[in-house]
């Protein structure tokens, strides 16, 4: 079932080459601009992506689930997602649980962060605890889970580090260039490398305004092709692309946009967390396809199969160009969609219920106490309260703290 | 002596094919007794669960003894099947989903312990060890799937062979009951 992962590698590898020779590019030009030494550009270039890496290495999933201001939860804090993310680890035959990670934010979105299978995390808003309910949230856990299971965080993380470095380059490329500009063609003409300078002149521009432009399209395609797998692996685990489906379609009609989110972090989350309502996101510049293409794929599929997907892919798209690759697509045999669940006789928590869940438990994180009175009201006792009773505002009962 | 070297060449690529596709097939094979084994902690989880189960649930609903003891029956034969083959184990387990669907849609007529905090909690224990059996199930057939086709597709099938790979038994559900959906009527 996997062999998807393999051959994805190998394009994934290219792409990310690209970029690279495209950094390359950039250092060994603008180092025969600046000190008549292509080779000096090129170590310059390579020591700041080798630093930038090194941070991305160690502490990028900190970075992100720092910036997000994400909290760690245990199994007691909230049996039921660590259930479904546990049922979603079983069905990608993953082998170490996810740290699972709550950001305090209204808005419906989640992202997954890990180089390596060992230490994994999957963080969700508590929005989306709120609105979802366990299919759409098993669907939503099984992208991640896809995410962590293809390998995308360590690639995205590679890829939006080179393109960083170019970003940087560019950057500081333009700014001496403009500053020095002057001086340095007089000096040069005088020195008669008239020709040759000029070349190495008009390069070094183009490519200072390119390169970062294409690295970036680079960028947004691999992670464009990695949203559609992941979408496709989640199919594929919870047997029931519906669910995933209609959680989009909850994600994608929710106004509020997540505070935490920028352009470089994008990628990770499973629906784009910049997206403005009404803009057209079928472009190159989109870090994430369509919603409502997602949708529409996963609603058109007839199996649960990687196959199911790709022909509901060029159903969808009138294209019959494949998303995954051949190898791929033949390992799994037939795969039957699951019936859907009958929520009276699941007897889930309906979303009242799940938002009273969710907010005892943000009150928890912030050290608040919650004391049950018998008349049904709840209290939050805060942690700088002093007294050592407190009295029910709704039916004068004396509660001790 | 060209003739030679050509000769320890071919016998030298045949060898390493030989060990790549061998290596390949006990990486399928140790990746299906793991999910194996996946099944297997899920399964223990059920039977634990289910005395616990009985002990919140007995209290409230007298009158289902019949409903009560098929649970506790099946649980039994579970355990029983549970050295047995994949094909035997499968129709036990079968049962007591069915058993346990069963005493769930019964809980229906009873408000009062639907409002049970640790009938609640075990509630969704129980519902999710289910999912977790089906997911960990769902895993381990289309890891027999894949072993099966390395066994039996030319040209591993003939290291296979050589070295003794069997193909693996799908672990199938036999209950008929747990196919359909089951019916409940709101009366």
């Amino acid at each position: 079932m996997w062999e998807h992962i393999r051959s994805n590698r190998i394009r994934s590898v290219i792409l990310v080459v690209g970029i690279g020779i495209l950094l390359l590019l950039v250092g060994y030009f603008l180092g025969l601009y600046f000190f008549n030494s292509g080779t000096g550009g090129l170590i310059i270039a390579l020591i700041i992506w080798a630093v930038l890496n090194l941070v991305a290495y160690f502490q990028g999933d900190n970075i992100l689930l720092t910036l997000s201001q994400a909290r760690k939860i245990s199994r007691d804090d909230y049996p039921r997602l660590y259930n479904i993310v546990e049922e979603m680890k079983i069905a990608s035959g993953l082998d170490k649980m996810p740290d699972i990670y709550i950001i305090d934010d209204l808005a419906l979105n989640a992202f997954a962060t890990g180089r390596d299978s060992n230490k994994t995390a999957v963080a969700i808003t508590s929005g989306l605890l709120q609105k979802l309910n366990r299919d759409e949230l098993q669907g939503v856990i099984g992208h991640e889970m896809a995410h962590i299971k293809n390998r995308d965080v360590l690639l995205m993380t590679m890829c939006s580090v080179l393109l960083g470095t170019i970003v940087i380059l560019a950057w500081y490329g333009s700014r001496f260039m403009f500053f020095s500009g002057t001086t340095r063609t007089r000096r040069d003409s005088s020195s008669g490398g008239g020709l040759g300078q000029l070349v190495i002149f008009i390069v070094a521009i183009v490519l200072m305004i390119l390169a970062p432009i294409m690295a970036q399209l680079i960028y947004f395609a691999i992670s464009r092709r990695r949203e559609y797998l992941a979408d496709a692996s989640s199919a594929l685990y919870t047997r029931y692309p519906e669910g995933l489906a209609s959680a989009l379609e909850k994600l994608a009609a929710s106004t509020s946009q997540l505070k935490s989110a920028n352009q470089a972090t994008a990628p990770m989350y499973i629906i784009n967390p910049l997206h403005k309502k009404g803009m057209s996101a079928s472009d190159l510049t989109s870090t994430h396809p369509p919603t409502s293409e997602r949708i529409r794929i996963l609603r058109s599929m007839s199996g649960a199969s990687f196959i199911d997907y790709d022909r509901a892919y060029q159903q969808v798209y009138r294209t019959r160009k494949n998303l995954i690759p051949a190898s791929a697509a033949t390992s799994t045999g037939v795969v039957s969609l699951r019936a859907a669940r009958l929520e009276a006789v699941e007897e889930e928590p309906n979303e009242l219920q799940r938002a009273r869940h969710t907010s005892d438990l943000l009150w928890r994180f912030n050290n608040f106490k919650t004391i049950t009175c018998d008349c049904g009201t709840k209290l939050r006792v805060p942690p700088k309260f002093k007294e050592s009773t407190i009295k029910c505002p709704h039916c004068g009962r004396i509660h001790t703290v | 002596m060209i003739a030679l070297y050509v000769v320890i060449a071919i016998v030298v690529i045949l060898l390493i094919i030989f060990v790549a596709t061998y290596n390949g097939l006990v990486r399928l094979r140790n990746q299906l007794k793991n999910a194996w084994a996946q099944i297997d902690v899920q399964l223990k989880r059920r039977y634990d669960l289910i005395p616990n189960l009985m002990e919140t649930v007995k209290g409230y609903m007298k009158h289902e003894r019949e409903t009560l003891e098929a649970v506790t029956k099946a649980r039994n034969v579970a355990q029983q099947a549970a050295s047995s083959g994949a094909g035997e184990r499968a129709k036990a387990e079968g049962e007591l989903t069915s058993a346990l669907a069963r005493l769930l849609v019964v809980v229906e007529r009873y408000p009062d312990l639907k409002a049970n905090q640790n009938f609640l909690a075990l509630q969704e224990e129980l519902t999710s060890t289910e999912n977790k059996i089906s997911f960990s199930r769902q895993y381990y057939n289309d890891s027999v799937l894949k072993y099966n086709n390395q066994t039996q597709m030319f040209p591993s099938n003939i290291v296979a062979s050589m070295t003794g790979f069997r193909a693996g038994e799908f672990f199938e559900v036999t209950a008929a009951e747990e196919r359909k959906a089951p019916k409940v009527s709101f009366t």
